[in-house]
């Protein structure tokens, strides 16, 4: 195991740059370190720490955005007043995510980098319409979130490319809804989750869990936009259908989550929506 | 600054239970290792080594961390406080709600718990249970160890 300690974010572009893609970006390590013992051709392999990054910590409200530096903890954001009162699924889902000593530790770039379907921040972040900032030697780059994976922990990333922030457009929202299903009531990995906001922007729906990377519904999002008459939790299956694919595995089965997925919408929104049925 | 594969070692000059300590370790040890093995702090215990359990439980910069799941390297210039800091004194609420059983996730337990007691703000934002919930207790001893924090939290409210 090799380790590169840069102090500044120019020097993090640069090493990471003429390691030529060899370096591996580590931030809070939990993902990392948790897979340790087993995962031996992760000890031959470098690592840049870009932990200790100020540069990379900051959540900045401006006039018409949030934008949030990639280093900052799911517990910097928890205890924002700011995000919270604004932004209240980011906190919901960050507090889902581990323990508190968990959330200590992991950042936002950790979560996204890490390309998790289940990733819980993904979720929140991907409902609010969040973009991906990219920086590297040649500069920087936004991506939309939900363009931004490509496959099951696969992202548009590129090796020599550092995640440096996410931004979300501040909207007014007249509807949003987090939920996490899992084996317990706190510490636990989803089986099956789905975030939902509604704004001037239209209906957002997104789920994970239940595809190979973190999933926007669009079709169940049209069925809400044309005010669909939406009688019971099946009615919503063959827009899912399209939208997503769950897998029996570990965690649970296809079954179960394409079932649970379709009563979590319905219920979320069956009380808002009067045209529901 | 790079560390060569071949020698592997990294130093790192961090602040332990208020004093700065300087230690020569390898890349891939975990803080838990450089404090039980190299600096012979053994209150920190492993449990599960993967982040689930929180026996590992110690305090970086103030907040709860797994100690397992950190690399050494990642605390250079940091503060951690283990259980060693703790006086026996801010104990006594354990002792006397018998908040202790076998002792395995006890100083996890009491490193969560007393970062809860020092800033009891937490509880306008958070369940207590979801706080600890971290620190896993094999057995099941988590009514005590609530109760235990309660009455330390109201004695605290009442001086």
């Amino acid at each position: 195991m090799q380790v590169l300690l840069p102090q500044t974010l120019d020097e993090a572009c640069t090493m990471l740059a003429e390691s030529q893609g060899r370096a591996v970006p580590i931030a809070g390590g939990t993902d990392l370190i948790v897979h340790w013992p087993c995962n031996i051709e992760a000890h031959q392999k470098a690592y840049l720490d870009i932990s200790t990054l100020d540069e990379l910590k900051f959540i900045t409200l401006s006039g018409d955005s949030l934008i949030v530096g990639a280093m900052t903890t799911f517990w910097e954001t928890i205890t924002s007043k700011q995000v919270e009162s604004e932004f209240p699924l980011l906190v919901q889902s960050a507090k889902e995510i581990g323990s508190v000593q968990i959330q200590t530790r992991g950042t936002w770039a950790g979560n996204i980098a890490n390309a998790s379907p289940a990733a819980d921040g993904v979720l929140a972040l991907m409902a609010y319409d969040a973009s991906v900032t990219l920086i590297s030697t040649h500069g920087t780059r936004e991506i939309p979130l939900h363009e931004y994976f490509l496959d099951y922990k696969c992202s548009q990333r590129q090796p020599d490319e550092l995640i440096h922030s996410f931004c979300i457009p501040r909207r007014s929202f007249t509807f949003d809804y987090f939920e996490k299903v899992g084996s317990r009531q706190a510490q636990t990995i989803t089986k099956v989750g789905v975030a939902i906001t509604n704004s001037s922007s239209g209906w957002r729906v997104v789920a994970n869990s239940v595809a190979p990377m973190v999933r926007r519904c669009y079709q169940v999002e049209q069925l809400l936009e044309k005010k669909a008459r939406i009688q019971q939790p099946d009615d919503l299956l063959a827009a899912l259908d399209q939208d997503v694919s769950p897998i029996d595995d570990i965690r649970s089965t296809a079954a179960y989550r394409r079932c649970v997925l379709s009563r979590l919408i319905y219920y979320a929104l069956r009380e808002h929506c009067p045209w529901y049925s | 600054m790079t560390i060569a594969p071949e020698n592997n070692m990294v130093d790192v000059s961090f602040t332990l239970n208020g004093k700065l300590v300087d230690v020569s370790v390898s890349a891939t040890d975990r803080l838990l290792d450089t404090l039980r093995y190299d600096l012979r702090l053994a209150g920190t215990k492993e449990g599960c080594g993967e982040g689930e359990c929180g026996a590992c439980t110690v305090l970086l910069d103030g907040l709860p961390v797994n100690a397992c799941l950190i690399f050494t390297f990642q605390v250079r210039n940091r503060e951690v406080q283990t259980i060693e800091s703790i006086d026996a004194h801010e104990l006594e609420e354990f002792h006397s709600e018998g908040a202790t059983q076998c002792g395995a996730c006890s100083p996890g337990v009491v490193m969560t718990a007393l970062w809860i007691r020092n800033h009891p703000s937490l509880l306008q934002t958070h369940q207590l249970s979801r706080l600890m919930a971290g620190n896993l207790c094999r057995c099941t001893g988590y009514d005590a160890i609530v109760k235990s924090l309660e009455a330390s939290l109201s004695i605290q409210e009442r001086n």
